[in-house]
């Protein structure tokens, strides 16, 4: 399993550290990457999350979406949907904002050794689960096949567009894409991303998935790939809940028994299924 | 020894992998093989579905045009698929185009034909449509997965 990283247990979990942006990325309309710099980050493994507040609006849980070996690298992807994340995003180089974590369960990588790796993405879930896309390239003899599904809105939704291409150009790693709708000028796959399923060539009794992204296109993707004979204990994904303490205090990312924030964001599919089909959690 | 290379190329399609012999020659009765450069239209909305093109190589674009919003994909269809499912229901018409996205190889059955030897023998009708259901169901699926536009808000 990912080695668990937790903040500085000596320091009051409240209290953020101070982040500063050292470089933003502009990637698609609302959607940017801040690679920042923070005094005392010591890393995380890849599928954990901070909390990361621009003063005076509030705080919100970001995963980390940088490669988890370089421990001095601290990279986040965040979109502006409610006020927290339009502040963040309207940050510019050189900001300071609040910063706590690293929190929750890691993405198992080392679990999926020897076998055929599966990374299902959907929009900006893409993200949070990149980190394990580059920790199974660096160590890529360690795995059988490696295949990325991932599928967007439209083409000019499609996030780490360049990254993909470059993925797509090895050899050893296969990737589709595929976008729910297109003009013509699209030459490449139309479909939701679980249709993507039905064209790649996996071993699913030898297959750790890893999925990402709408809770709706999670659960559509883990039902094909359990249709298709992967155990639903092979299955991981990250779960996105309103999440304000990230320390299993306050419960309000609550899910039935468990709290997403600390026994999560990362479960897998056997023990989140029953989960995720009651309405009313 | 051409229709025996017919036959074994629609048994080789997922489509109809295990039908037996005597079910295998009577769809093979009905199929040809057909090509189309990248940019043709197997067929446009509207015309009557007389073909289903069983894809061999290449990708097919599902497509509707609408007067000022140009002309928008919603699936494409690839090696080994399916285009053309409205030749299962009344009143057998195209319901969208399909476009070549790449030079596409296919088998093409001839609707009629098949829908006649179905309707004259029902053990192959059932078998028929056994086999193209499941295409049918996983489109509606994938279909409102669409329609939901899941990819809106996640950060």
């Amino acid at each position: 399993m990912s080695t668990v990283l937790a903040p500085d247990p000596q320091l009051d979990p409240m209290v953020p550290t101070l982040a500063r942006i050292t470089r933003k990325i502009d990637e698609i309309p609302d959607v940017v990457t801040f690679e920042m710099e923070a005094d005392g980050w010591s890393g995380f493994a890849p599928g954990q999350f901070n909390m990361l507040g621009p003063f005076g609006v509030g705080e919100i849980p970001i995963s980390l979406s940088g490669p988890a070996s370089k421990r001095e690298r601290l990279v986040h992807t965040i979109r502006a949907v409610g006020p927290v994340s339009r502040a963040l995003v309207e940050l510019q180089e050189g900001a300071v904002l609040g910063l706590r974590g690293p929190y929750g369960a890691p993405w198992p990588v080392e679990r999926a050794q020897g076998r055929d790796v599966m990374v299902v993405a959907g929009g900006l879930g893409l993200a949070p689960v990149r980190p394990v896309l580059y920790d199974v390239l660096e160590n890529r003899d360690d795995y059988e096949k490696v295949i990325v599904l991932y599928g967007a809105r439209r083409p000019e939704e499609m996030l780490f567009a360049d990254e993909l291409s470059t993925w797509r150009a090895r050899f050893d790693i296969e990737v589709a894409v595929t976008v729910d709708h297109a003009s013509v000028g699209w030459h490449g796959h139309v479909g939701v991303v679980t249709s993507l399923l039905r064209t790649v060539g996996y071993d699913p009794a030898n297959t750790t998935a890893y999925v990402c992204g709408p809770e709706i296109m999670m659960r559509f993707a883990a039902r094909a790939l359990t249709d298709a004979g992967v155990a639903p204990g092979e299955i991981w994904l990250s779960m996105e809940r309103n999440m304000h303490c990230a320390i299993g205090l306050c419960g309000h990312c609550q899910l039935g028994p468990v709290f997403i924030c600390r026994d999560g964001p990362v479960f897998d599919w056997a023990r989140l299924r029953p989960l995720m089909q009651q309405e009313e959690l | 020894m051409i229709v025996d290379d017919l036959k074994e190329i629609v048994g080789g399609h997922s489509m109809f992998a295990g039908l037996g012999t005597e079910f295998l020659e009577l769809v093979t009765g009905c199929a040809k093989n057909v090509r189309f450069h990248g940019g043709e239209y197997l067929y446009r909305e509207g015309e009557e579905a007389n073909e289903i093109y069983l894809i061999r190589d290449g990708h097919v674009a599902q497509e509707l045009g609408a007067p000022g919003q140009g002309r928008m994909t919603f699936q494409t269809i690839g090696p080994d698929g399916v285009v053309g499912l409205s030749f299962l229901v009344p009143p057998y018409r195209w319901s969208y185009d399909a476009r070549a996205q790449d030079d596409v190889r296919a088998i093409s059955l001839d609707a009629t034909c098949l829908r006649g030897k179905c309707n004259a023998d029902p053990a192959l009708g059932y078998e028929v449509m056994k086999r193209f259901m499941p295409t049918v169901v996983d489109r509606l699926h994938d279909t409102r997965l669409q329609l939901l536009d899941v990819y809106g808000a996640r950060s």
